[in-house]
């Protein structure tokens, strides 16, 4: 299980990345793995906006469907269509070419609100 | 409520299987990888634990007198070695289990019913034909193998004769030693695929298992867990007791009919009511929906004709060999014709969806 150390994690099994003015979101290596196969992703259009803590979209695996919860509020900068048309890919890459939104913040300080790579692995360790 | 372990729980840890609780057992969900495990069955052979069953006993001179009064199909049409699909309704023809029956001889018969239902079923049986018939519950003794797919047979034959399993003819079984203690061998299963399911013993589970899976470099088994078996009974359209079945449900607006006799002269229970739905027509009826597009639509998500509300999904998923969504569900009759174009509500959204047979996969 990879738990990189450059990203920020929640309790949601999202990760976010820092790139600059704005932040790539998707889901962890632990929620892929807990998923199983996944074969459908759902996910919002360029230039909506995203609230912390609300669903953005869904991923379904063969067995259920899970909501996506949003790590940080702001407007959707870009959508990673490659994962839509291959959600497989999630299960391959979830902190690589399986990035879902990128996203423009709109409270920096919402970042500081986020787990580390350490405090997520240990969260990850309590929940089985 | 402490979950119950099957005689193989051990072997499924040691697999890496990942349990779920499942009619009272913890139960393996998946090994790997549910796409995996649920193609190997369809290109070669998987072995799977289905030891939650139940086997209920039904005993005695009047055994077969039994059975047919609390069963919709003709158990007088079995001869020993020979088992059939059949339902147990209640007086207004809902379902009350879908089992398979057993005819061991004329005195005694084997009832399989479903590991939710075990106790439901086995106080309903009791409670029916106990003045005519012995009924007693066995699943305690029971393991039960399912080894499914074509490859199935080569598999079998680490465990039983060549020439015993080729005897063994679709819904037929045999009683084989194993290890000198007696198990039935039947040529049954829940996939759509040639297979076999083995009752035995629960102190021969692990061995017999161990022995199956020891011809995976010939056979190629694999390890199937709950989800592949439900992907599998799905795109076959069989249906799975708690989504399809219930007790406000009947065979016959589930596409059962052919499992349902209605011209016998011998009563079961459930029989008046059903025979006036077969005159009538069924209210609501199980169909088969085809979608555009990869979103799934999932038990209990609404279908509507026109906007109006005209049933519900009761089985959704994601079909591994197709490689697209399937679902199943409950339309008023209005709705039922081939080819009839409805909606699923999606997360608050209206997809299109089409009537179909509920048969998605074809056996090659």
């Amino acid at each position: 299980m990879e738990f990189p150390e450059d990203l920020k994690y929640t309790k949601e099994h999202e990760w976010v990345r820092e790139d600059g003015d704005t932040v790539t979101i998707g889901i962890t290596d632990y929620a892929q793995d807990s998923l199983g196969d996944v074969v459908y992703v759902e996910l919002p259009e360029a230039d909506s906006t995203i609230t912390s803590g609300d669903t953005f979209g869904v991923v379904e695996s063969v067995k259920a469907v899970s909501d996506l919860y949003a790590p940080v509020s702001g407007t959707v900068t870009e959508v990673n269509d490659a994962v839509v048309d291959s959600p497989e890919s999630i299960n391959d890459e979830p902190y690589g070419d399986a990035w879902l939104l990128k996203i423009e913040l709109s409270d920096a300080g919402e970042l500081d609100g986020l787990m580390t790579a350490e405090d997520y692995k240990a969260y990850t360790e309590e929940e089985k | 409520m402490t979950l119950k372990k099957t005689p193989l729980y051990d072997t499924h840890l040691s697999l890496g299987a990942k349990l779920v609780g499942f009619a009272d057992y913890e139960m393996p969900v998946k090994y790997t990888n549910l796409i995996e495990e649920h193609n190997a069955v369809r290109n070669a052979c998987g072995i799977f634990d289905v030891s939650h069953m139940g086997e209920i006993m039904v005993t005695g001179a009047d055994a077969l007198k039994a059975v047919n009064l609390i069963t919709t199909n003709d158990a007088g049409k079995l001869i020993d070695g020979k088992c059939q699909y059949t339902l147990l309704c209640n007086d207004a023809g809902g379902v009350i289990d879908d089992v398979i029956v057993y005819r061991i001889n004329s005195e005694e018969f084997l009832i399989c019913v479903n590991g939710s239902n075990r106790e439901k079923a086995y106080r309903w049986i009791t409670d029916k034909v106990s003045e005519i018939a012995t009924v007693r519950d066995a699943s305690d003794e029971y393991a039960l193998i399912a080894v499914q797919g074509a490859t199935s047979a080569e598999a079998l034959k680490a465990v039983v004769g060549a020439e015993v399993i080729t005897s063994i003819k679709p819904f037929s079984f045999i009683s084989v030693d194993i290890s000198g203690k007696k198990a039935i061998v039947s040529r049954t299963g829940y996939t759509g695929e040639a297979g076999f399911e083995i009752y035995l013993p629960t102190d021969l589970a692990t061995d017999v298992w161990n022995k199956l899976m020891a011809t995976a470099d010939e056979t190629g088994i694999l390890p199937c867990g709950l989800g592949a078996r439900d992907t599998l009974r799905l795109e076959m359209g069989y249906p799975l007791y708690g989504n399809e079945l219930d007790e406000g449900s009947s065979p016959l607006s589930a596409g059962l009919g052919r499992f349902v006799v209605l011209d016998s002269n011998d009563d079961f229970i459930g029989k008046c009511a059903l025979l006036k739905e077969a005159e009538e027509g069924s209210l609501k009826i199980l169909v088969g929906l085809e979608m555009e597009g990869r979103a799934i639509a999932r038990g209990g998500y609404e279908i509507t004709k026109d906007g109006i509300t005209v049933g519900h999904i009761t089985s959704g998923t994601f079909s591994p060999t197709l490689n697209c969504p399937i679902a199943v569900g409950y339309v008023d009759a209005a709705s039922s014709k081939l080819d009839t174009e409805v909606e699923i509500i999606i997360r608050g959204k209206a997809h299109l969806a089409r009537v179909v047979r509920p048969c998605f996969y074809k056996r090659k």
